[in-house]
């Protein structure tokens, strides 16, 4: 095995061990450590995508001394490493644009703690992605589930609280539900690991024991991440708890902590439990449903608003929508849209976050949209990053979000009814986003006569951010081809 | 065109100011209104005023618990299609199981098949799991922790009300016993059903008898929240490097330091025992500050 198979242990212990370290020190510091050891978790995620998208391979990397079933193991190739270079770079830039408004929101005495919560989640994430062990990824769902609560409430104010009690009641449901579905899981196969409990699955289709054991699991799985990731029934924390959070936070818990989920969601259909057999129970028929309403009602929701982070909140629902219903054609191509998708959100919606923040910073730290009039004039840069993150999930062509669109529409032909359901569903929910996202622009574009028009001073490290989220955002928009393919082969060898 | 509602209303909408708000409710004028014809949508509204809240809120809690009363059965019906408990061709009874009470011994040094599964087979869990606890009390801290100025000493005493005797007794006696437990309980995790998690509960719980006997301030001077986070942060940042390490030579094929040494022995199951410490102290620590904050708002 080469050195740099080890490197997804490596980042999963070094963000850990910073969260360890980070409890000692002050909240300037522990910036700076966040800092370097993100940075340091990007280098090693996209030196292993770089050697992976070389030679395409699958890696199993023991935990310890013991080969599975027995000992705890991660499992990675191209699929994975592109997700966590993706997670890293967005973590890394959310935070540097976010970090004034975290020193404005977050109490000094807090600070530190912040900084902590956001190591372990995303240590959490890379090890939700990494793993292949059904009760590692339980053990880290909690860290996550504890995490992202916490950095809602890092800007303590009644509305967060709220909020975070909200999110905490909703997230302990689903972590509930999918411990009892590994618990099942253990009950009727008696194994953990994702591999050997495949093989096990494949013989309990086959043999026809334990049918409904098995329909209960996938039921419990699908509703747990569901939950976990605000699909249509489920949302109703997703507004108040990203709305209401400081913008570094919103722009993690909605381009990242969301997205951990489903990946861990696709990796239990793909690895677990088997395509074929999901297809066959019609687990993904329900999501397809709910996929298809999260689309239309996240959208309409998402007009009705007036604050413009729950505005662009809701519309986190809208394209989670787009990704479950890629999941719900239950077909690859449908699982690879959605991936390409989760990397689209994942890179557009903290860019609208953070930009959003900016926005509002530029306007005194108010957020709707009567004193936002004007904004882009005084925050160019943000308005910027407005512009191109809203066309993106609009979805026009040559911005990233197209190509999603366009896949997803590909993925359904000669998918039957399904197909006119998503070509229908996939035209309304373009119409309904350009109507809200085409209004916040006009809005802060538009100029009140005569009005003497103050720049807003940005700091250095807003700027640099912002331009890179930008810059990203644009090369994924020209050149998406890519980065399908390595989804593709990654696909392939899941 | 120009007084067209619909393209003032869209005009409204553009320029930001929501064009969905409900109708202002002029809910006494409604009621006094002594109309003798009214119209239907207002009678709806006035029964709407008077009825609305309370029956969402019965038919709220109706639906709740018919939907949970649905999922509590259909769990009940998964659990009587699977495999009976303790029969002996049950799923669990595989090769990994078979491997960790025949061989787990040998393996890990581990008289305790358990120490062993948690702390050796499965370390990588135990190690999420620990940094669980340190997390919940970080945000546990970050909420509940008041300011420093905030309180004073003749507020603090509202936490210390007169303690009674017989608790005072009763905690001299039975603190130092339990504490002894714990630390029995910790440092025999690998030779006897116990370990870090269970020992360092029964600490925690004899602080904490302590503590409310006595009183935060016979506690305060030791356990300050300094110490607690600097055991903390030892505890957690041996186990990461100790782990570390031995998943580093594990995954590599390298040749590791630790060996497991006599089964039985107490310094023997190679990392283990040090591991139990760490992870008993992560615990103590734990439930104290959980304690300190929910009664008084500091350590």
């Amino acid at each position: 095995m080469p050195f740099i198979a080890n490197f997804p242990f490596f980042c999963i212990l070094i963000t850990m061990f910073g969260g360890i370290l980070t409890s000692m020190v002050n909240g300037k510091w522990a910036f700076r450590i966040n800092t370097v050891i993100i940075t340091a978790t990007l280098v090693l995620n996209g030196t292993l995508l770089m050697f992976l998208i070389k030679d395409p391979q699958y890696f199993t990397f023991m935990m310890g001394h013991y080969p599975a079933p027995w000992g705890n193991e991660i499992r990675f190739g191209p699929l994975e490493a592109l997700m966590g270079t993706v997670f890293s770079f967005v973590t890394l830039c959310s935070l540097i644009s976010g970090k004034d408004e975290v020193f404005h929101d977050v109490k000094p005495r807090n600070l530190h703690y912040f900084y902590i919560m956001i190591n372990l989640l995303l240590s959490s994430l890379f090890a939700l992605i990494y793993t292949n062990d059904l009760f590692t990824a339980y053990v880290f769902v909690e860290i996550n589930t504890i995490c992202a609560c916490a950095i809602v409430m890092a800007k303590e104010n009644g509305k967060t609280l709220a909020a975070t009690l909200r999110y905490l009641i909703m997230s302990l449901l689903g972590s509930g539900l999918f411990l009892l579905s590994i618990v099942l899981t253990y009950d009727i196969t008696g194994q953990l690991l994702m591999v050997p409990a495949h093989e096990a699955f494949q013989r309990i289709f086959a043999t026809g024991e334990y049918q409904i054991p098995l329909t209960i699991i996938l039921g419990l799985v699908c509703v747990a991440m569901a939950i976990k990731s605000a699909l249509f029934p489920f949302h109703t924390w997703l507004s108040h708890a990203h709305g209401s959070a400081t913008t570094a936070s919103s722009a993690i818990l909605s381009g990242l902590v969301l997205k951990g989920y489903i990946i861990m969601l696709i990796k239990i259909i793909v690895r677990v439990v088997g395509l074929e057999v999901v297809v066959q129970l019609k687990a993904v028929n329900i999501l397809f449903v709910m996929a298809v309403l999260a689309m239309i009602i996240g959208s309409l929701d998402a007009i009705k608003e007036n604050h413009i982070k729950r505005m662009i909140a809701f519309s986190s629902v809208a394209q989670m929508g787009y990704i479950y219903m890629g999941i719900g054609l239950g077909n690859m191509a449908g699982l690879i849209v959605a991936c390409f998708h989760i990397i689209v959100h994942a890179i557009t919606k903290p860019m609208l976050f953070s930009s959003a923040g900016g926005l509002a910073s530029a306007s005194g730290h108010k957020k709707d949209f009567a004193s936002l009039k004007g904004a882009a004039y005084r925050n160019p840069i943000a308005a910027a990053a407005f512009l191109i993150g809203s066309l993106s999930m609009i979805g026009i062509p040559f911005f990233a979000g197209f190509g999603a669109k366009y896949y997803l529409s590909m993925a359904a032909i000669g998918m039957g009814a399904k197909m006119w359901v998503v070509l229908f569903a996939l035209a309304v929910s373009t119409v309904l986003n350009a109507i809200y996202y085409i209004r916040v622009i006009s809005i802060i574009f538009s100029k009140t006569e005569g009005e003497v028009v103050e720049r807003h001073k940005n700091a250095p490290s807003y700027t640099f951010a912002m331009t890179v989220f930008i810059i990203v955002n644009v090369l994924l928009g020209l050149f998406y081809q890519p980065v399908m393919d390595v989804i593709t082969v990654g696909m392939g060898l899941l | 065109m120009k007084n067209n509602r619909y393209i003032t209303a869209f005009k409204r909408f553009m320029d930001g100011e929501t064009s969905f708000e409900p109708k202002i409710k002029e809910t006494e004028a409604r009621r006094e209104s002594t109309h003798k014809e009214k119209s239907i949508s207002e009678r709806y509204a006035v029964w709407h005023d008077k009825n609305g809240y309370k029956l969402f809120k019965r038919a709220y809690v109706a639906i709740g618990c018919l939907i949970a009363g649905c999922i509590i059965a259909t769990l009940l019906l998964t659990v009587s299609y699977l495999p009976p408990y303790g029969e002996a061709g049950n799923p669990v009874n595989n090769e990994v199981t078979e491997r960790y009470i025949e061989k787990g011994m040998e393996e890990t040094g581990a008289v305790n098949i358990v120490a062993g599964v948690i702390l050796d087979y499965r370390a990588f869990d135990t190690f999420g799991e620990s940094c669980v606890l340190f997390v919940a009390a970080c945000s546990v801290m970050m909420l509940m922790k008041k300011d420093k100025k905030g309180k004073k000493e003749e507020e603090l005493q509202n936490y210390n009300p007169k303690r009674d005797p017989v608790i005072k007794q009763l905690a001299m006696v039975l603190v130092p016993f339990n504490l002894m437990l714990g630390i029995y309980v910790v440092f025999n995790g690998h030779l006897s059903p116990g370990g870090g998690f269970s020992g360092g509960a029964i600490m925690g719980a004899s602080l904490i008898l302590f503590s409310s006997a006595y009183g935060y301030r016979r506690v305060r001077p030791i356990f300050t929240e300094k110490l607690i986070k600097i055991v903390t942060f030892v505890s957690l940042t041996f186990y990461a490097v100790a782990k570390g390490y031995s998943f580093f030579t594990g995954a590599n094929h390298l040749h590791s330091i630790i060996n497991p040494g006599t089964p039985g022995r107490i310094m023997s199951a190679g990392i283990i025992l040090p591991l139990n410490i760490a992870v008993g102290f992560v615990v103590t620590m734990t439930m104290y500050s959980f304690y300190a904050l929910f009664t008084k708002e500091e350590i």
